[in-house]
């Protein structure tokens, strides 16, 4: 019952997109996010919108799972759409009944709100969707390597991302096997109000934070035994090196982002 | 040949405190082994077995008493990565010792804490997993793979910092036969064609059998320390501090129990129909 649930929705793939050194990728997608927060005209939103479909296009994973990603943010999406549409007063007034307004540019600010989060949910999801959960983990260690001069323990943080994501399976597993072992003892995890099958989901917590304790002893035994010692003077057997096309897609992200830029500036 | 792991007069106790005595343990060991030898270490729970293992890389430090590997004193905090490199270990719960989500990851996990440049790791992972033979699983993530398969790279990750010595705590514990056939079939190839020593803590009589040298711990001492054959010809012995001994060989034991001539030290199942067989002749 547990089994279909993952992390980051990784789609493995071969594409262009997929093979992009995730490091890049991460600050690709900072650029984007940046982008579509600077640009204040719908037209910067337009270069936006090609840069997301052509990034999607490239990924050859199915326009389907992007719509997909934004549903979950569809009320909130809603939400922000009506307070803009209704609160904003300036501009030409379009509909009016009893108390509520609509003007010009309410609709447009509504409209653009709209389109903003749209493409930041599509293309962030894009950088989960095409980098494994560990690939990034790996990236993030490398980007804030800088920040170990400041004494910030970015090694300690990246090794317990991956522990994190390692022990993921098999807690949905050990999961799995107490449900069914509370259910065989007549425990009713599935039925009744709210509030007994929260209080029923203690009996599955219980065992479940007592034997990962148990494994994280029994894991930093064998750390230790392989002669960890946090992360001075390690090496690395998954090298991250960039190709071409790394820089490549850079330029063009930076690209996409002056454009923007420019857009906003000369239609102010 | 020489001593890989000596320990003198070994005692270990578990502190209490206030309330709770301290627990003793290990009572006084003294145990040598050579390099290259396949050993294996019986005894009940709480006999002091898998706390004997642990003093072996340092894990666990001596009350009183020594323990030298290759040499090393465990006691000796300058060398102890050098002592864990010489001496890996291996535990019981296959899911609790992989460390990374990639299997190739994970046994180079050893290297990567050492330092060893790239091409010398790649080499070696490589080679371990050769050594395994799991190098077509690579690139996967444990949890795709079964408790035999996980146990194996958990020996390709000790075996790629090339040791003298492997400790193996209880290693089939939690498999099916099937997985527990892969993993004795691995660590024999390993002892064999390796010359890598093994100390095999189980509790499974048949694998003990297989090893050249049981040691039978009991209440903290060493009880028996002799050849298979040896160890398990002194069944009733040996069922009275718990244990029990290859189903074969109780065979032959009731049976000449029974006044039938039959050799007292049967360890397999082929010698066992022998001597029946002959027996059915005479």
């Amino acid at each position: 019952m547990l089994r279909d649930i993952t992390i980051g929705q990784f789609f493995p793939g071969e594409s262009l997109i997929h093979r992009l050194d995730p490091r890049f990728k991460i600050v690709m997608t900072l650029l984007y996010i940046l982008m579509l927060f600077t640009g204040s005209h719908i037209l910067c939103l337009a270069v936006g919108t090609v840069y997301t479909v052509m990034a999607i296009a490239l990924s050859k994973i199915p326009l389907k799972m992007f719509l997909k990603s934004v549903k979950p943010l569809l009320p909130f999406l809603v939400i922000t759409a009506a307070i803009n549409l209704f609160l904003v007063n300036t501009g030409d007034v379009l509909f009016r009944w009893r108390f509520l307004k609509i003007t010009e540019d309410g609709l447009n600010i509504s409209l653009f709100m709209i389109i903003r989060i749209v493409l930041l949910i599509m293309g962030s999801s894009l950088l989960t969707y095409t980098t494994s959960p560990i690939a990034l983990t790996d990236a993030i260690e490398r980007l804030l390597s800088p920040l170990k001069k400041l004494h910030f323990p970015v090694h300690e943080l990246a090794m317990m991302m991956s522990i994190a994501l390692r022990f993921i399976p098999t807690l949905i597993e050990e999961t799995d096997k107490i449900i069914s072992a509370q259910k065989a003892r007549g425990a009713e995890i599935d039925t009744g109000s709210m509030i007994t099958r929260a209080k029923n989901m203690v009996s599955i917590l219980v065992p479940l934070f007592v034997s990962s304790f148990r494994r994280a002893d029994e894991l930093a035994t064998a750390m230790e035994c392989r002669c960890y010692n946090g992360g001075e003077g390690r090496t690395r057997l998954r090298q991250l090196k960039a190709a071409p096309r790394d820089f490549i897609a850079l330029a063009v992200t930076i690209i996409f982002y002056a454009a923007a830029i420019t857009v906003s500036i000369l239609l102010k | 040949m020489s001593n890989i792991i000596e320990i003198k007069d070994l005692h270990f106790s578990y502190k209490g405190d206030e309330e709770t005595p301290d627990v003793e343990v290990l009572k006084g060991i003294d145990l040598n082994i050579e390099q290259g030898e396949f050993v294996a270490v019986l005894g009940h729970n709480g006999s002091g077995k898998s706390t004997l293992a642990k003093h072996i890389n340092a894990i666990l430090l001596p009350t009183s008493g020594k323990v030298l590997v290759d040499g090393i004193d465990t006691a000796d905090e300058q060398r102890l990565f050098d002592l864990r490199q010489r001496a890996g270990m291996v535990f019981q719960n296959p899911d609790n010792q992989i460390v990374s989500s990639v299997v190739e990851e994970d046994v180079a996990f050893a290297l990567e804490n050492l330092g060893v440049p790239y091409e010398e790791m790649r080499r070696r992972v490589d080679e371990s997993l050769k050594a395994v033979n799991m190098y077509d699983y690579r690139l996967h993530s444990p949890s795709q793979l079964s408790g035999g398969q996980k146990q194996r790279i958990a020996i390709a990750g000790v075996i790629a910092m090339e040791p003298k010595c492997i400790i193996l705590d209880e290693p089939t514990a939690m498999l099916d036969p099937q997985g527990r056939r892969e993993v004795m079939a691995t660590i024999k190839r390993m002892n064999k064609e390796k010359g890598i020593t093994i100390v095999l803590i189980t509790h499974y009589m048949d694998e003990a059998a297989q090893c050249r040298r049981v040691v039978v711990m009991d209440k903290g001492r060493v009880v028996m320390d002799d050849s298979p054959k040896a160890v398990f010809s002194r069944v009733e012995e040996v069922k009275s501090i718990g244990l029990d001994v290859p189903q074969v060989t109780e065979l032959a034991w009731e049976l000449r129990k029974a006044g039938c001539d039959i050799p007292g030290d049967i360890l397999t199942e082929e010698e066992c129909a022998d001597a029946i067989e002959r027996l059915f002749r005479s």
